[in-house]
């Protein structure tokens, strides 16, 4: 096996040994790049400098510095996600040759770590969209089968680590947007609790739904990263004041009575069977372990999707409003005083569905609408929230579907908005609630997709449901995220 | 012409002078080199957030505090959403449906009377930045040192009906203000900017008429104006038989007139909405009641009392009660009870002003005691030493502390008032000139101030000059 197929756990371990060095691994991912992305596509931007991060590390621990576990671990990081020197596209025409001044939160605590930044991940333009499809540069594409889109709009980072092109990544969930992609690339990922990963620096889509989370090959790599980013920040004033533990330190894949509820309203006919299949027989394996399934109702959920939209598109008609032309980012090239200005940059540097989302939050927080749309969006929003936490009184963990089908092929949903916004009827609640939730693999489809099932926690409970998805892990005997194409053996095998 | 009857209300924008910005760091100074008071998050660079500095909280409530509002403890700030190049965010953080400060008013004086005004609402939100026109570039450059300045947005309610109204308003706002240390107060750095709406209805009328809104108001002197004109114009419009359309027009003080900027039906949808990146503010009751006792007695409050209880006309007592150190001196002054207010007054605002003007100390800076300035404004009630005398104790104790009575006696200065005294000097006086007697009897009224100088003269300066006077004037009648 070669070192970009292990996980960052045991590639961790490797390193502190000094079976490898993180050179090395990084060569090995370096490598892997040079094969995988032409066919992938997951970059938008690649590191030119991973080599000298890597030898930092290495030097530092030739000279014995204590070093955190995930020091020379190469990562991927969203473009969404602002990194000082590294241009932060969105994978947006208007932010094409945007360079921060400053890094996210999260990048000081990945540089703190020691991890090795690889390059920016695509996605879709302004995190809108369930494909990667909507990203101005180009197509990712699906290790598991290269016709499939990787799932959006963490497209870049998931496909990413289902083909080794990095060990971890960190994506950004709005509506689903990292859970979503994991499962139709087969790999694990983690929105955390709303709060408990610092937004700063995170270029906003909905402020109120928005969170960092990490991606990996196993429940204890995210975990590990997720150790790393959560925390309070005092430049984020919806940042959570609270203790927060190492979520490695206490994984077990104990599941003995822990009550797992199982919402009827995820499982209808707008979910395939397959994936419905899947879920059950998951579900069934950690009842056989111990676990506790009764079945529960979120009767809101019907009015989820147009709850999210309304939400999200409001808050992002205003977060993208500051992208006008005048100080940063793309401006037309010609025009003729100041609302023609603004009117051009904006038309020519947004995509289409950025557009179509600008003019929906509009409307919704025009004068005369606002009441009907945006002011009854938060009042079901409130009654969501409610019912997750009359659920979270019976149960602790709730387990659904991630995605309503495996992965679709290109092309096949990108005129049809609807169609698109229906692949996060079950992940948007969660943001809509404000809840942690990890997407990982349960099986595949009859022509060999990657499924994923969805653990729900309570507010703050991310140690309970990576407890049961590692648990899952351990019973079906890990995930093997990297598909045959993508794995050439050699010397390491 | 029917007799009309104006209506106003104004719309006050103050800007804090807390030490840094309302959602960073940034320091809040004005005047610096442009572009230099900025970071990511005044910028509005993707991806920043606002955090919330407390003290721009603590200072909207203890205005409200002033203002007699309502403190609403529990508060969102709301985005106003609108496209301009010195707004990089292309939107201001403000608050819409519910403001930290609620109803509450304002008592002012108006030509010796007192006047209340109602207060809608007090607002905190961020100011935006300015945009620069020079003719040595072409094009508008943008400078965002003002992006982040923390401000407080008054509303009064429409109660005011004249600009004297206004003005006495909007200057009793600036001394409070000044009086709480929340804002410098300075109008040609714009620290203070109004929004003023006016209209007219005829006088008895229980409705409003329609009304506009004028901008760029930046002086008082410029509301009043700009009150009248728009009062002309609208009265004049309804009397050629025309109406006012409801519009929002801009001030043009150096033309004196106001021009239309929009119509109503071009009137902006800000598409206000709860700010999702700063949490619900919530501000404990105990906190809300010390912000309450740390109000002092404030100028307006003085005006009334220096006025209708100590018979002070409004313009000395105006003059004293907006400046915090006349007002403590004169205050602890009457305290005392030795002497008359008017009389204090009367020292604050001559001598005392003079000497601040002429040294640039303020009043805290000199030696002067309430003790000292009482017990020699004494000494000249009760006729004990001459204004000319006065004026040389008080050349000593307000560069030292000392007794005034210890100087006028060691001065010597003290008058002679006793009368057996003063009679026969008197009779001595006019015994020596008595042609100067005669001319008085013969209709030269002026020989009495001969006579009275002579026996001055002949006292060495020591005869009480209102006795002396009073007796010669007795002895020539006789």
């Amino acid at each position: 096996m070669k070192l970009f197929e292990k996980s960052a756990a045991e590639l961790s371990a490797m390193l502190q040994k000094k079976e490898c060095s993180a050179v090395e691994l990084t060569q090995d991912v370096l490598d892997q790049i040079a094969v995988a992305e032409p066919q992938v596509g997951a970059y938008v931007t690649q590191c030119e400098d991973t080599l000298e991060q890597a030898k930092r590390v290495d030097d530092a621990r030739a000279n014995g510095e204590s070093l955190h576990p995930l020091a020379g671990i190469p990562i991927g990081i969203k473009d969404n996600i602002s990194t000082k020197g590294i241009r932060t596209t969105c994978s947006s025409r208007m932010l094409e040759n945007y360079v921060p001044p400053f890094d996210a939160t999260v990048m000081q605590s990945v540089h703190c770590a020691g991890m090795v930044i690889t390059g920016k991940m695509n996605m879709d333009e302004f995190a809108m969209g369930s494909s990667t499809e909507t990203s101005y540069f180009h197509q990712t594409h699906n290790p598991h089968k290269i016709d499939c889109v990787p799932g959006g709009s963490s497209g870049g980072s998931a496909a990413a680590v289902a083909a080794g092109e990095a060990i971890v990544t960190l994506g950004s969930d709005t509506g689903g947007s990292i859970r979503q992609p994991a499962s139709l690339c087969g790999v694990a990922g983690l929105k955390p609790t709303y709060g408990s990963v610092s937004r700063y620096g995170l270029v906003a889509f909905a402020s109120s739904l928005d969170q960092i989370g990490p991606i990996g090959k196993s429940v204890k790599d995210v975990a590990m990263l997720q150790s790393v980013i959560q925390g309070h920040d005092s430049m984020d004033a919806t940042s959570a004041y609270r203790t927060y533990t190492n979520l490695c330190d206490h994984l077990s894949g104990d599941v003995k009575g822990l009550r797992i509820g199982v919402p009827k309203e995820y499982f209808g006919d707008g979910i395939d069977t397959c994936v419905k299949e899947a879920v059950f027989a998951a579900i069934r394996q950690l009842e056989a372990q111990g676990a506790v399934i009764q079945e529960i109702s979120l009767p809101s959920t019907e009015y989820a999707i147009n709850t999210y939209y309304i939400i999200a598109s409001a808050e992002a008609s205003s977060n993208l409003a500051r992208f006008d032309g005048v100080k940063y980012g793309y401006r037309t090239a010609s025009y003729d005083g100041l609302t023609d200005m603004y009117e051009k940059t904006r038309s020519e540097g947004f995509g289409d569905e950025v557009k179509r989302r600008i003019m929906l939050g509009t409307f919704v927080l025009s004068s005369g609408f606002y009441d009907a749309y945006y002011k009854n969006a938060k009042l079901v929003q409130r009654k969501i929230t409610q019912e997750f936490q009359q659920a979270f009184q019976k149960c602790d963990v709730i387990i659904t579907p991630t995605a309503p089908s495996p992965a679709f092929r290109i092309g096949e949903n990108i005129n049809d908005p609807l169609k698109m916004y229906y692949n996060d009827v079950c992940t948007v609640t969660v943001n809509i609630a404000g809840l942690p939730a990890v997407s990982v693999p349960c099986g595949r489809s009859s022509d060999g997709l990657p499924l994923g099932m969805q653990l729900i926690g309570n507010a703050f409970a991310e140690q309970t449901i990576l407890n049961a998805a590692y648990s899952y892990e351990q019973i079906v005997g890990g995930f093997h995220v990297i598909p045959e194409a993508f794995c050439t053996g050699g010397a390491n095998a | 012409m029917k007799d009309y009857e104006v209506v106003v209300g104004l719309e006050v924008h103050a800007e804090l002078n807390t030490k840094s910005k309302i959602y960073c760091n940034c320091r809040n100074a004005f005047g610096l080199e442009v572009n230099t008071q900025v970071c990511p998050v005044c910028m509005g660079m993707p991806g920043t957030l606002p955090t919330l500095n407390e003290k721009v909280v603590e200072y909207a409530i203890r205005m409200g505090h002033a203002m007699h509002c309502q403190i609403n403890r529990v508060c969102k700030q709301d985005r106003k959403n609108y496209f301009y190049p010195d707004l990089p965010k292309a939107y201001q953080i403000s608050q819409a449906e519910v403001s930290l400060c609620g109803k509450g008013y304002l008592d002012v004086m108006v030509d010796g009377a007192m006047k209340r005004i109602g207060v809608e609402r007090i607002h905190i939100e961020e100011d935006a930045g300015k945009l620069l026109h020079d003719e040595s570039f072409s094009g508008s450059l943008v400078d965002l040192n003002r992006c982040g300045v923390p401000l407080i947005e008054i509303v009064s309610e429409p109660d005011i009906r004249s600009s004297a109204e206004a003005k006495a308003y909007l200057e009793t706002i600036k001394s409070i203000l000044q009086y709480l240390n929340i804002s410098d107060c300075k109008m040609q750095e714009g620290s203070i900017r109004c929004d003023v709406n006016v209209s007219v209805r005829e006088k008895g009328a229980t409705e409003f008429g329609t009304r506009c809104e004028m901008k760029n108001v930046n002086s008082f002197s410029a509301a009043v104006r700009g009150i009248e004109y728009e009062a002309k114009r609208q009265i004049e419009l309804l009397e050629s038989g025309g109406t006012v359309v409801q519009e929002t027009r801009r001030w043009d003080d150096a033309k004196g007139m106001s021009i239309v900027m929009r119509s109503k039906e071009d009137a902006q949808d800000y598409r206000y909405f709860p700010e999702p990146d700063l949490l619900t503010i919530v501000v404990p009751e105990e906190k809300v009641q010390a912000l309450k006792e740390s109000i002092p007695e404030l100028p307006n409050e003085k005006l009334q009392r220096y006025v209708f209880d100590f018979g002070l006309s409004q313009m000395d007592a105006t003059l004293i009660a907006e400046d915090l150190t006349r007002s403590a001196l004169f205050d602890a002054c009457v305290a005392l009870n030795r002497c008359k207010p008017k009389s204090i007054s009367n020292w604050i605002l001559s001598d005392i002003a003079k000497y601040t003007n002429e040294t640039g100390k303020t009043i805290p800076e000199t030696a002067l005691t309430p003790a000292n300035l009482t017990s020699l404004i004494e000494q000249v009630e009760q006729g004990v030493i001459s204004n000319a005398s006065a004026k040389k104790v008080f050349a000593v104790i307000v560069a030292e502390d000392k007794d005034p009575l210890k100087i006028i006696e060691e001065k010597g200065m003290k008058q002679n008032s006793d009368l057996g005294f003063l009679e026969q000097l008197a009779k001595d006086v006019l015994a020596a000139n008595e042609k100067s007697v005669n001319d008085y009897k013969n209709g030269k009224t002026n020989a009495l101030g001969y006579l009275v100088g002579q026996c001055m003269k002949a006292s060495k300066g020591k005869a009480n000059p209102g006795i002396v006077k009073e007796i010669v004037t007795q002895m020539l009648s006789e």
